[in-house]
C-alpha cells in the first residue's frame, strides 16, 4: 500500500521534470541519470518501511535492545584510569568489582558481585595481636579484609585467553599479516575465556601502583593500603632505568614516544613485593590497610578494584595492536552482564550480553513502596533483561531531545531548552510531566544526587577569611543575602535542593526538617512546616555587627570582594550578574574575575582569591565523603587537597578523626551534628544546593529506579520491544503532502522563469 | 612543471615549520604543561608528584624552545618543541596526550565520514552555484536577476545554525522524512547524509551564486561573448562552452584551494548530525589540552593549504594555456 501511493509519487515527479527539461535545451541531456539517482536515493530512503526516519537498520526493529546516549566520548576504559561518569556508564557494565550497590534498596547498601560475601575488616595492634573492631584508629596498626572470591564465575569470551594445540596463548607476538583486517578484538577468530581467580583482583591491585597507567587514585590509597607507595616508587624506578637504558642505546635521537609505540615496556609486577595485598588461594585473598579505615569497602564497588587477567594485560602490551589503537583502554575484558561489541566513540559503542555472565538474580526485595510501583514484578529474574546496549554520540542537545521524542532513545535527561516542554511544576511546587509527555506514556525520575554546589569564602584571606565573630558574622551574612532558593529558580528550572550543610539527601548525616536546618541562615516556619530563609534587615544587622554598616568600613568605604570562577556556559553572565546583584543588597560590591579554567585553578592553589564557585561529586555514600572537605589537613593551599576554602578549624577537624572511623550509628550522628553545627557557624561555604537529577523513560521500560551510586544498572532494566516498535512507528509515520505543496509552490514560481527564458530564446532565434 | 612544483615543496618548509613554532608558542602561552596534566590527569585528588611524573613521562618536563642546562646541539634538541614537531616531518602524528591513541590512525578513521558529507556537499554546492549563477548573469537586469540576487543575500545572511536547526526540524521532526541525526557505513549511509547534504547545499548557496554571479558577469560582457553570439551560437555554448572556460581562473582560485580541506569536516555540521568525523577533532583537543593532537591537526593542515595552492597553480596552466611554471 505505502509502496504504491510512493510510486505513484515518484514516477509523478519524475515525469514532470522530464516534461520541465524538454521544454529547454539547458537540463536535457542529464534528465536520465538524475531521474535514476532520484528514484536509487528514494527507494534507498524509503525501503526500510514506513518509518523513513528511523536512524536504526531495519533488522533491528523488535531487538531487545536498550538505546542511550553519551556527550562525550569516553577518555578511558581501563578500570584503573577511569575516573569520570561518562567512563563508567560504559565501565560499569562490563567490569566486575568486588561489590556493588543493591538496587532498590535505600539508604545504599553494599552486596557483593564476585565474591562470597562482603567483607570485615580484622584490625591488629603493632604487636600483631588481634582488636576488637571498635578499637581506636590510633592502636590499629594493620586492618585486613579477606575476600572470598565466587566459584565459577568466567570471563567474557576474548582472544586474550585463546590458546594454541600446545596451551601457549594464541595470539602473542602477533605480526602485521596476523593483524590484517582486524580493527578490534571481535577481529580475532578463536577466543577463549577462564575463570576468575584472586590473582586478577591482586593485579589490578599492583596496576594502581602502575606509573604507566597514571591511576588517579594511586595518591589515595598510598596512604592506606600497607607498602602501595614503596611499590610504586619501586616501579617508577624501574620504568625510569628502562627508559635510561634505552634512551642510552638509541643515542640523541631516541624517540622515547616512537618507541614506545613499537615496543611497550612491560614492568614486571613480580620483582618487587607488595605486602597490602595477600593471595591465600586461588579464590582468596586479603588487602592489608596500614590505618582504621572504615570506608575502604565503598571503593570496593568502584571500577578501580576490578579484576584484569594477567593474559589481557601482556596480550594488550604488543606494539601492534597499540599502533591500531586496540588497548586495554578501549576493549575492556570482564566478567560482567555485558562485553564491548563496538567500539566507535565517535559515533557509537555497544555493548552485548556477555554468554558467560554468572548467575544474578534480580532483587526480591526493595525499600517501603517498591512493590507498588511494580518494581519488585521481576524477583529473581536472571539478569541481565537486555541483550544489547546500543549508546549513540550526541553531542548536540535538540537532535537528542527530539530522538527521544521520537522514540528513538529509551531515556533521556532534560536539559534547560527542553525543560518547559517535559515538566511543569503543580501548585503545590511538585513537578510533574507535561500533559504532551503524559501522552506519550513518559515517566519521569528524579533523585537528589550525591553533590554540592557551592560559594566558598578563602578562610586565609585577610578581608573575608578568619575565625573571628565578626567574621562568622560577615560570611553568615552573605550567605543569607545569597538567596539559593531564587538561584535554583532561575538557573535551574527548580532542580535542586538548598543545602544545609554539605551532607546531601540520601547520605548518613543529613537531617531533614527542623532539626537539619542551618540556624545562621534559615528559621523554622512551624505553621509552613518548612525553613525560611532569615531577612535581608537580619543579614544587614549582621553585617553592622561584623563592622561593616550598609557595606562600608569604619572609615566609610566600600566592601570590595572579588569573585573567582571559570564560567563560560550562556548562563554566565546572568548568573554572574544574580550574584553581584545580591550582594548589592548588604551593600557589598562584588568584583568579577571569570578565568579560564587553568588561570582558575592556579588561583585555588595558590589561593590567590577570596569568593569562588565550586562543586563536589561524591565518590561513595558516607558524610566522611563531605566533611573530608573541610578539614585542615586536606587545605588547597597547604597540603594541595580538596579543601579549596582552607578552612581549618581544630576542633572541626578532631571531630572529623573520630567521625570517620565509626560505623553509622547514633553516636556518630550526634559527632557529624555537632560538626555541622561548628561549620555553620564559621560558614566557609554558602552552602549553595544539591542538584536533582530529572531522567525521562519512555513506556517500554521498566524496573527503573534512579540510583546515584551505583553504575551498573542497565543490567535490571526490562524493555518491552514489541510496543517500542508499535510505537514508533505510530509516532513516525512520515507527512509526504506538505513535499507536494512545496513542489507545487516551487512549479508554479519557474513558470515566469520558464516563460521568460522561452521568450528570450525565441527573441535570440529571431 | 616538476622544477616548479620542487621549488614549492622547498618554500613550504620554513612555513610549515614557522607555522609549527607559532602553534607552540600560542599553545603554551595558554596551557603549561602543569596545566595540561592536571586537566588530563583529571580534577580530583592530583597532587603535585602526579604532575611532575606526568610532564616526565610525556616529555613535557623540558622547556619549551631552548634547553640552556644542555650542552651544544642539545640547548634545541632537548626541548619540548624539537621532540614533538621532529617527527611530523614524517607525518608521524604520535599519541595522543589525553587518552593515548594512535592520532595518524584516528585521522585516517574519521576523515572519511566527513569526506561522505564534505564531498557531496562541495559537489552538489559547486554545480548548483555555477548553474545559478550563469541563469542569473544571463539574465542579468530582468527581474529573475534582481530576485535572484535578494534571495541570495537572503540565503547567505542566515546562519548555518538556522538551516541545521530549522532543517531537522522540518525534514526530520515535522515530515519525518529523514533520521535527525545519526550516520551508518555503505549503502545505509546515504539515508542519513541527504538531510545534512542538502542543508550544507542550501547554506552554501547564497554565497556561492553571488560570487560566481560577478565572474560571470565579467565575462559575459567580454568581446569575445559578443563574437560568439554574432557567429550564431546558441546561449548554452555561449554560456558552458566559452564563458564558463574564460571564467575558470577565479573559480579555480575559490574551489580547488578548497579540496584538501574537505577532509577536514566541518565542526557544526558533524556535531549537529552526529558525523563521526574530523570536524571536532581539533576544537575537543583544544579544550582538552591535548597538544600532540593540536600541533597534528595544524601541521597537516598547513600542509594541505600548501598543497591546495599548488594544486590550483597547477590547474591555471590547464586551463589557461597563457600561464607557465616559472
Amino acid at each position: 500500500m505505502i509502496y504504491n501511493y510512493r510510486s505513484v509519487i515518484l514516477v509523478t515527479l519524475l515525469n514532470s521534470l522530464r516534461k520541465y527539461a524538454g521544454g529547454g535545451t539547458i537540463i536535457k541531456s542529464p534528465s536520465v541519470p538524475l531521474g535514476g539517482v532520484l528514484l536509487g536515493i528514494f527507494l534507498v530512503l524509503f525501503s526500510g518501511g514506513c518509518t523513513p526516519n528511523d536512524p536504526y537498520r531495519a533488522s533491528e526493529a523488535g531487538a531487545n535492545t536498550f538505546y542511550s546516549t553519551f556527550f562525550e566520548p569516553p577518555k578511558h576504559l581501563d578500570p584503573a584510569r577511569a575516573y569520570s561518569s561518562e567512563e563508567y556508564d560504559f565501565l560499569a557494565q562490563i567490569y566486575e568489582p568486588p561489590l556493588q550497590y543493591h538496587y532498590l534498596k535505600r539508604p545504599y547498601e553494599l552486596i557483593p558481585t564476585t565474591i562470597e560475601e562482603v567483607p570485615s575488616p580484622i584490625y591488629y595492634d603493632k604487636n600483631g595481636k588481634r582488636l576488637t573492631p571498635d578499637s581506636a584508629p590510633g592502636k590499629v596498626a594493620k586492618a585486613v579484609y579477606e575476600i572470598k572470591v565466587r566459584k565459577g564465575v568466567l570471563y567474557q569470551d576474548h582472544p586474550a585467553f585463546a590458546k594454541g594445540p600446545d596451551g601457549s596463548p594464541l595470539y602473542m607476538n602477533l605480526t602485521p599479516t596476523d593483524l590484517k583486517g582486524i580493527d578490534g578484538v571481535n577481529g580475532f577468530k578463536v577466543k577463549g575465556t577462564r575463570e576468575l581467580k584472586s590473582d586478577d583482583y591482586i593485579l589490578e591491585i599492583m596496576r594502581l601502583a602502575d606509573p604507566e597507567i597514571e591511576s588517579p587514585v594511586l595518591p589515595i590509597f598510598e596512604k592506606y593500603i600497607l607498602g602501595l607507595r614503596e611499590y610504586s616508587e619501586a616501579l617508577r624506578g624501574d620504568l625510569d632505568g628502562i627508559r635510561k637504558e634505552r634512551r642510552a642505546k638509541a643515542g640523541v635521537s631516541y624517540n622515547q614516544e616512537a618507541d614506545e609505540k613499537e615496543n611497550p615496556i612491560i614492568l614486571d609486577y613480580q620483582k618487587h613485593t607488595l605486602p597490602g595485598v595477600e593471595r591465600v588461594d586461588d579464590h582468596t585473598f586479603r588487602i592489608i590497610l596500614k590505618t582504621k579505615y572504615p570506608q575502604f569497602v565503598y571503593w570496593l564497588a568502584m571500577p578501580f578494584f576490578s579484576p584484569v587477567p594477567e593474559e589481557a594485560r601482556l596480550f594488550y602490551k604488543q606494539g601492534l595492536l597499540a599502533k591500531k589503537n586496540i588497548t586495554i583502554d578501549r576493549f575492556p575484558v570482564g566478567t560482567g552482564p555485558y562485553m564491548m561489541e563496538t567500539f566507535n566513540p565517535n559515533m557509537e559503542i555497544i555493548l552485548s550480553r556477555n554468554p558467560n555472565f554468572h548467575y544474578e538474580e534480580y532483587p526480591k526485595a526493595g525499600e517501603d513502596g517498591d512493590a507498588d510501583k511494580g518494581l519488585l514484578k521481576d524477583g529473581g529474574g536472571r539478569l541481565p533483561f537486555a541483550e544489547k546496549l546500543v549508546f549513540k554520540l550526541e553531542q548536540e542537545v535538540i537532535p537528542r531531545w527530539n530522538k527521544f521524542l521520537q522514540g528513538y532513545y529509551d531515556n533521556s535527561g532534560i536539559t534547560s531548552d527542553s525543560f518547559d516542554q517535559a515538566v511543569s511544576f503543580s501548585s503545590a511546587g511538585e513537578a510533574e510531566l507535561t500533559d504532551a509527555m503524559k501522552e506519550r506514556g513518559i515517566t519521569l525520575q528524579t533523585s537528589v544526587r550525591p553533590s554540592i554546589y557551592y560559594t566558598g569564602f578563602n578562610m586565609d584571606d585577610d578581608a573575608i577569611g578568619g575565625y573571628s565573630p565578626e567574621r562568622q558574622k560577615l560570611r553568615q551574612a552573605v550567605s543569607i543575602a545569597l538567596d539559593f532558593e531564587e538561584y535554583i529558580e532561575i538557573f535551574n528550572n527548580g532542580r535542586g535542593v538548598p543545602a544545609m550543610s554539605p551532607i546531601p539527601p540520601g547520605i548518613f548525616g543529613h537531617s531533614e526538617g527542623r532539626d537539619g536546618i542551618n540556624p545562621y541562615v534559615y528559621d523554622w516556619d512551624s505553621s509552613k512546616n518548612r525553613p525560611v530563609r532569615k531577612s535581608l534587615e537580619y543579614a544587614r544587622k549582621l553585617m553592622a555587627e561584623a563592622g561593616y554598616p550598609n557595606g562600608r568600613d569604619k572609615n566609610g568605604r566600600p566592601l570590595v570582594v572579588t569573585f573567582d570562577n571559570p564560567w563560560t556556559g550562556a548562563d554566565s553572565t546572568p548568573m554572574i550578574n544574580w550574584y553581584i546583584k545580591r550582594m548589592r543588597l548588604l551593600g557589598i560590591q562584588l568584583e568579577n574575575r571569570t578565568t579560564d579554567y587553568n588561570r582558575f585553578q592556579e588561583k585555588m592553589l595558590k589561593g590567590n582569591f577570596q569568593i569562588f564557585s565550586w562543586g563536589w561529586n561524591a565518590d561513595y555514600p558516607d558524610p566522611e565523603n563531605f566533611l573530608f572537605l573541610l578539614i585542615g589537613s586536606n587545605s588547597k593551599v597547604r597540603h594541595q587537597g580538596e579543601n579549596v576554602s582552607n578552612y581549618s578549624n581544630p576542633e572541626f577537624d578532631r571531630l572529623f578523626k573520630v567521625m570517620e572511623n565509626m560505623d553509622s550509628s547514633p553516636a556518630r550522628e550526634k559527632v557529624i551534628n555537632e560538626m555541622l553545627a561548628i561549620a555553620q557557624k564559621d560558614s566557609p561555604w554558602v552552602w549553595g544546593h544539591h542538584p536533582v537529577a530529572f531522567g525521562l523513560y519512555h513506556r517500554w521500560m521498566s524496573n527503573v529506579k534512579p540510583n546515584s551510586m551505583a553504575n551498573n544498572t542497565i543490567k535490571y532494566v526490562r524493555i518491552d520491544p514489541e510496543i517500542r516498535r508499535k510505537l514508533r512507528g505510530e509516532w513516525n509515520s512520515p507527512n509526504l503532502w506538505p513535499l507536494a505543496i512545496i513542489a507545487a509552490l516551487l512549479i508554479l514560481g519557474s513558470i515566469p522563469a520558464v516563460i521568460s527564458v522561452r521568450k528570450k530564446l525565441g527573441r535570440a532565434k529571431r | 612543471m616538476l622544477t616548479y612544483i620542487i621549488r614549492r615543496i622547498l618554500y613550504a618548509i620554513p612555513i610549515v615549520i614557522g607555522v609549527n613554532l607559532l602553534t607552540a608558542v600560542l599553545f603554551f602561552y595558554v596551557n603549561t604543561p602543569d596545566d595540561m596534566a592536571r586537566k588530563i590527569l583529571g580534577e580530583k585528588n592530583v597532587t603535585a608528584t602526579q604532575v611532575e611524573n606526568w610532564k616526565r613521562d610525556h616529555g613535557y618536563n623540558l622547556p619549551v624552545f631552548f634547553n640552556g642546562a644542555e650542552e651544544g646541539a642539545a640547548k634545541i634538541s632537548e626541548t619540548i618543541f624539537f621532540r614533538k614537531s621532529l617527527p611530523l616531518l614524517w607525518l608521524d602524528f604520535g599519541r595522543s596526550d589525553r587518552n593515548n591513541i594512535d592520532i595518524g590512525g584516528e585521522i585516517k578513521t574519521r576523515m572519511f565520514p566527513s569526506l561522505a558529507i564534505s564531498l557531496p556537499i562541495f559537489t552538489c554546492a559547486l554545480v548548483l552555484d555555477l548553474f545559478l549563477a550563469m541563469m542569473l548573469a544571463y539574465y542579468r537586469g530582468t527581474y529573475l536577476d534582481i530576485w535572484g540576487v535578494v534571495l541570495a543575500v537572503v540565503l547567505m545572511s542566515v546562519s548555518t545554525l538556522f538551516y541545521i536547526i530549522g532543517g531537522q526540524y522540518l525534514l526530520g521532526k515535522v515530515l519525518k522524512l529523514f533520521p535527525i541525526s545519526g550516520f551508518d557505513t555503505g549503502i545505509d549511509s546515504i539515508k542519513f547524509l541527504v538531510l545534512p547534504v542538502v542543508i550544507g547545499v542550501l547554506s552554501s548557496l547564497g554565497v556561492g551564486v553571488r560570487f560566481y554571479r560577478t565572474v560571470f558577469l565579467e565575462e559575459i560582457n567580454r568581446d569575445y561573448v559578443r563574437t560568439a553570439r554574432a557567429k550564431g551560437l546558441g546561449e548554452g555554448a555561449v554560456l558552458f562552452k566559452h564563458a564558463l572556460k574564460n571564467a575558470m581562473i577565479p573559480i579555480l582560485t575559490n574551489v580547488v584551494v578548497s579540496i584538501p580541506f574537505l577532509f577536514y569536516g566541518s565542526l557544526i555540521m558533524e556535531r549537529f548530525f552526529a558525523i563521526p568525523g574530523l570536524g571536532s577533532f581539533t576544537i575537543d583537543a583544544i579544550q582538552a589540552q591535548d597538544f600532540a593532537i593540536v600541533r597534528s591537526m595544524v601541521y597537516l593542515g598547513s600542509i594541505l593549504y600548501i598543497i591546495g595552492l599548488i594544486l590550483t597553480d597547477i590547474s591555471y596552466t590547464l586551463v589557461d594555456p597563457r600561464v607557465r611554471f616559472e
